[in-house]
């Protein structure tokens, strides 16, 4: 009987580790949106379906528990059409992150694919730009916070005081009305659509002026002109090629509902 | 001990529900450079078949992706492609196939498939049009540099890019598809058959 007793504490303990380990997404109503990113020249009015998003994105620990469980993505092993060579370079070695490195840091370096795929083996996906730009429009008390000066301002101003170095760790500003941390000011998030941000300027093609078509058509494709910390956020996006990493770059990923 | 099953299967399933089981890697001897590197995905044609893309490793191919509602750039893309298959076969007498993917398959089931096929007039094995049945498009979209964009309207914002793979999946040349088939595109495509 102790025995069993044992036992079934040590599979009570397993499953109450694998509940708090897994992600935490939170419910997103539907809702009508403007983007700050134009079609054809016109502000796009959004009807957005409901989904949810995990609240914060993910961190070095998971992305470690993933490539644990999916040697095809460790650094070393990923096929280099799917991971460029500064995948995960910031880690010691594929498996261990080292001391510098702190497991609750959002992941960077991290490619399109990989990130594609970590999302997947969620059961999840990458966000489109509208579903990120949605959420990210809210503040602590607000669902839509874009028309205060004072909050694109400081926005801004984290973005550019922390260029270069990777983010910090999460969880230290506070929640948005829906209960996701950490969307503007800590990184950069890969969406699933990134690529073709701008209609009718592809900057991805090689041999078109990648830098021109940024420069000129990025700021012509935003119909909010005072949401210059979206603008970085797209133009620094929009630069990358999907095997691509950076050091402010990771990721979050979303749900459909059920049935879906 | 029956309590000890009872958990055990529990956890089995919260295990499973949580998406710890693996998602299947991509086949053994692929090289890393090649497009069918990609995670698995299983595709189905206009006619119904299904197949692996990466069982088609071993030719030459074209492979592209297309929408089926698209109302300008798709069409101009499948009647490019027929008029270079012409082009490379009146050069060298050899027939380079096509593989176009859709990346709408929520709207572009078999029944589409038929119907775009059935408007150009294309049959497999020579020119295929295919939606995905397991697995993520958008790995293929992102490894030929087809980048996408759901519109509010439900169109797409999307670039045409065609890639022309040597028999091992990598992309030797790559093309956007309009005009007419530029000689050294086609010439491209003749070399890539004699080196098979």
């Amino acid at each position: 009987m102790p025995m069993i007793s044992r036992q079934f504490a040590f599979v009570l303990m397993l499953l109450v580790s694998f509940a708090a380990k897994a992600a935490d997404y939170v419910a997103i109503p539907a809702g009508q949106f403007e983007s700050a990113l134009a079609i054809a020249g016109h502000a796009a009015h959004l009807r957005l379906a409901a989904f949810s998003m995990r609240s914060e994105p993910v961190t070095n620990a998971e992305f470690l528990a993933f490539v644990k469980q999916h040697a095809e993505w460790r650094r070393g092993q990923v096929p280099s059409l799917l991971a460029g060579s500064s995948y995960l370079s910031q880690w010691q070695g594929p498996l261990e992150p080292g001391a510098s490195i702190l497991p609750d840091q959002p992941v960077t370096q991290v490619s399109w694919f990989a990130a594609r795929a970590y999302c997947d083996s969620e059961q999840a996906r990458l966000p489109n730009w509208y579903e990120w730009e949605y959420v990210s429009a809210a503040d602590a008390t607000r669902a839509d916070a874009r028309r205060d000066p004072a909050r694109n301002q400081e926005l801004l101003s984290a973005i550019q005081g922390a260029s270069g170095n990777l983010p910090g760790v999460i969880g230290t500003g506070p929640a948005n009305v829906y209960g996701v941390r950490d969307l503007n000011r800590l990184l950069w998030e890969w969406t699933g659509d990134y690529a073709a941000m701008f209609p009718n300027a592809d900057a991805r093609v090689p041999g078109s002026v990648a830098n021109l078509a940024l420069c000129g058509g990025s700021a012509l494709a935003f119909a909010d002109k005072n949401q210059y910390a979206l603008m970085m956020r797209v133009a620094a996006l929009t630069a990358l090629r999907p095997a691509d990493t950076a050091s402010r770059v990771g990721f979050r990923c979303v749900r459909d509902p059920k049935g879906k | 001990m029956m309590m000890l099953r009872r958990l055990t299967a529990l956890l089995a399933l919260v295990l499973f529900s949580l998406g710890v089981a693996a998602s299947p890697p991509p086949p053994s001897g692929v090289a890393t450079d090649s497009v069918y590197a990609i995670p698995a995905l299983t595709l189905r044609d206009q006619q119904g078949q299904v197949f692996d893309f990466a069982s088609l490793r071993g030719e030459p191919r074209l492979v592209g992706m297309f929408y089926g509602s698209c109302q300008m750039a798709c069409p101009l893309e499948i009647e490019y492609l027929k008029h270079l298959q012409h082009a490379v076969a009146a050069k060298s007498g050899k027939s380079i196939p096509v593989l176009l993917v859709t990346f709408d398959p929520s709207r572009d089931d078999v029944a589409m498939l038929r119907k775009v096929a059935g408007e150009h007039q294309v049959q497999p094995p020579a020119f295929r049009l295919a939606r995905a049945e397991r697995g993520d498009e958008g790995m293929l979209a992102g490894v030929l540099d087809i980048a996408y964009r759901q519109l509010p309207g439900g169109g797409f914002s999307h670039n045409v890019r065609v890639s022309l793979l040597d028999a091992q999946g990598r992309i030797v040349a790559a093309t956007d598809a309009s005009g007419v088939p530029d000689p050294a595109f086609v010439q491209a495509v003749d070399k890539a058959l004699k080196n098979r």
